[in-house]
């Protein structure tokens, strides 16, 4: 069952042109989503956290959008800005051919927003990976535990403001003050 | 220098014994597969048919660590895989050797951050280090060889105090 | 630094009792036994690690522990400027390293909108789909090994050997090429490698002919791979499942067809489809790929133009150092790129790329200045891996192994 209607003639059919799909999306959500902002031909909208699932949803079954791959989630530390965190949500429609991205800002050391896994379960393991390196928390993620790193490691490492591990390069000059401080296994 | 000029009358052949242990110990040294990272995949490319591992009697990767002599340490070790790494080296048994494949076990190579050991000398103490990001299979075996050089001249019974220079 | 909020759970095999959705009330029970296929073993292909419920031979769930390689790519990147980051997306995916490279390199080319040279997008493509086969022929190699065919490892390394001859004539390293650069090539083609890639073309069908004659119709392989580790389309398509494996379940979408990146738009080629989405059916679209993938590389030396193998745009492509002996402002341009770096706008952008083993985005978030704020690759395999329990209801422990590798995961990219 191919599911790119496209692909018998070759050549992807647009069904739904690109303002009439982010109109479509604004007026349904007037309020829970603005944008949009163009870039480069990439279309990005931001949503408010608590709005989420319904507008992932409505991205999802509305037959004329049908985002139903959820490519990745991140979130990038915009430290020392407020808001702080924003979550990406990266979205394809295979029948429409069509790319999105959905933005939500969150604040605050301890930054939460509810989970899309039952929208997409394909978000979980990206969920965990977001929450294990950037510190955003899931509401309402199955299985929200550290995926990267052990499980008793304090911190979360991309956030701006994480320290660094970062070990000296030993020159000559301080090749006998690196060399007493490392901790070679004897046996 | 062949056997049959040593043999003389009775068949017998006369040798030092540690010449004979170590003799026994190189010429059939199993590595434990432990390829981390895309080390592993030279070490596999040493393995296969054009840089052939087992003309050196590496014939075969044991998964086993009783089974092994030799880990060769392939790849990037994280922080999450130390305690991991250091449980399978206590559990070969002795004689065992270590062989430090590639940049990242060496010195923490390319990567200085949060996530990788620098050097996989701060958890098993190594014998051989072998440099490249990744290193050529003849470097690897060059690696190898030096080993192989290195047990010949240690004494299987008497401990050594200080580190072999090859 | 805040602290761990959620309960400090160790997985370890005994504290898997207390996570009771992920694993099912049989083992907190006590009837079925949870075993640990641990991060060293010789079939989980690198560092992955799986707790197991199994009920004698059968595997009840079964639960990926990932994080064994887990490297800090993207922590390390922030620390350095764009064209540094290239060596770093080598090391991701270690069995496709020109992929990676692509993903990123056409990334920094859109935040910066900069124009590639034909010359350089034919070349990439070459590049790449070389690199597809030899990604192939480690995963045919090491799935067949798993499974019990051993000789096809020593076939297919033989073969790849050839294709790494052509990396390093071309970039001076067998694996980590690092040879795209922001608008083009490090350097151009050298003598002898048209002469390379033809007669590496002439003589691999011969070889995969070899391959698919040894597995395809074998009463033994089909028994093995037929019916076991089947995904349906939805549910990969939901479980972010992209890549051979998608194409196995039988959802057409090739990145290359539907978002067509470095003139992929100018070849001819076909994208295998199965239906079942087992084992058999992801085995055999990824060697009708490397038939494709042949196609690919034939059109593309036959039409091969001449011409700049980088932009000209000296803000972002260092000048050839001829022009440094005259030329105040190649020097000038040169100067700036090697101590700070070309700073591009304030912006993101989300690529993506049809690696050998789906799809392979990078997203590119920029500040302003020459170092990026934050980049994140979404790799293939991670989303893969994370559909594994759906596919291994009920099956085997040996039928594990062939999942495994027929999902065909790499955990540096799986990791990063």
């Amino acid at each position: 069952m191919s599911r790119w209607i496209g692909d018998a003639i070759g050549c992807p059919i647009h069904f739904v042109c690109e303002t009439h799909m982010i109109d479509l999306i604004t007026s349904h959500f007037p309020e829970a989503v603005s944008g949009p902002i163009e870039f480069h031909g990439e279309t990005t909208l931001v949503v408010r956290p608590d709005r989420l699932i319904e507008v992932c949803t409505f991205l999802r079954d509305d037959p004329a959008l049908k985002f139903d791959l959820l490519s990745d989630v991140s979130a990038v530390d915009h430290f020392p800005a407020s808001p702080r965190f924003a979550v990406n949500y990266h979205l394809y429609s295979l029948e429409n051919n069509r790319e999105l991205r959905l933005k939500v800002w969150l604040d605050g050391e301890q930054p939460h927003v509810s989970s899309v896994t039952s929208v997409w379960p394909g978000a979980n393991w990206h969920e965990r990976e977001v929450w294990d390196l950037m510190g955003v928390k899931f509401d309402g993620h199955p299985d929200m535990r550290r995926i990267f790193l052990p499980e008793d490691f304090l911190g979360h490492p991309l956030r701006k403001d994480a320290a660094q591990f970062y070990e000296e390069p030993q020159f000559t000059h301080n090749f006998d003050l690196i060399e007493s401080q490392k901790p070679y296994a004897k046996e | 220098m062949g056997l049959e000029s040593k043999l003389g009358n009775m068949g017998v052949v006369t040798a030092r014994l540690e010449d004979v242990v170590n003799w026994g110990r190189t010429n059939a040294m199993w590595p434990l597969g432990f390829g981390l990272a895309c080390c592993a995949i030279e070490m596999m490319s040493a393995q296969a048919s054009n840089y052939d591992m087992s003309r050196f009697g590496m014939e075969l990767m044991r998964a086993s660590p009783r089974q092994a002599d030799l880990m060769i340490v392939a790849g990037r070790v994280t922080r999450k895989m130390a305690p991991v790494l250091r449980r399978l080296y206590d559990q070969m048994p002795e004689p065992k050797w270590v062989l430090s494949m590639g940049d990242c076990a060496s010195c923490g190579g390319v990567f200085n951050n949060y996530a990788i050991v620098q050097g996989v000398d701060e958890i098993v103490p190594v014998d051989v280090y072998v440099a490249g990001c990744p290193p050529r299979p003849e470097a690897l075996i060059d690696g190898i060889m030096k080993l192989h050089e290195k047990i010949r001249r240690s004494h299987p019974i008497k401990a050594d105090k200080e580190p072999i220079k090859v | 630094m805040e602290q761990n909020e959620t309960q400090l759970m160790e997985l370890t095999v005994d504290d898997l009792k207390e996570m009771r959705g992920l694993v099912s009330e049989r083992a907190i029970a006590g009837e079925t036994v949870l075993l640990n296929m641990g991060p060293q073993h010789p079939s989980t292909h690198g560092v992955l690690r799986l707790l197991l419920e199994i009920d004698g031979e059968n595997v009840v769930s079964c639960i990926p522990d990932v994080g064994f390689l887990h490297t800090g790519i993207e922590k390390t990147a922030e620390d350095k400027t764009y064209m540094k980051v290239i060596p770093l997306t080598d090391r991701m995916d270690y069995l496709s390293p020109m992929s990676n490279n692509l993903g990123y390199v056409l990334a920094v080319e859109k935040l910066m909108d900069v124009d590639v040279p034909l010359r350089a997008q034919y070349v990439r493509v070459i590049l790449c789909e070389l690199q597809r086969l030899s990604s192939h022929l480690v995963w045919l190699g090491t799935h067949a090994m798993d499974i019990g065919a051993m000789s096809m490892f020593l076939y297919c390394f033989r073969e790849r050997e050839k294709i790494l001859d052509i990396f390093e004539m071309v970039s001076g390293q067998r694996m980590m090429v690092s040879y795209f650069r922001p608008g083009g090539l490090w350097r151009d083609l050298p003598a002898g490698f048209e002469e390379a890639v033809r007669a590496f073309t002439e003589h691999f069908p011969s070889e995969i002919k070899e391959y698919e004659g040894l597995l395809k119709k074998n009463p033994l392989w089909i028994d093995r791979t037929r019916s076991v580790g089947v995904i349906t389309a939805e549910q990969a398509l939901a479980w972010g499942v992209t890549g051979s494996s998608l194409r196995g379940s039988g959802v057409n979408w090739d990145i290359r067809k539907a978002l067509p990146y470095s003139s992929y738009d100018h070849f001819e080629f076909d994208v295998p489809l199965r239906t079942e989405g087992d084992v058999y059916a992801r085995y055999w679209v990824r060697v009708q790929e490397m038939w494709q993938s042949l196609r690919i590389i034939d059109q593309a030396m036959k039409k091969l133009p001449k011409g700049p193998f980088i932009t000209s745009n000296r803000k972002v492509a260092p000048p050839p150092k001829e022009e440094l002996a005259y030329s105040m402002e190649s020097l000038i341009h040169h100067f700036k790129l090697w101590t700070e770096g070309f700073t591009p706008p304030v912006g993101e952008v989300y690529v993506r790329v049809e690696s050998p083993r789906g799809e392979f985005s990078c997203y590119l978030s920029s500040d302003g200045s020459p170092k990026p704020r934050r980049v994140h690759f979404r790799t293939p395999s991670f989303a893969n891996l994370s559909a594994m329990p759906q596919m291994t209801k009920n099956v085997f422990i040996a039928d594990l192994v062939a999942i495994i590798g027929s999902i065909d995961i790499v955990l540096g990219d799986v990791d990063r």
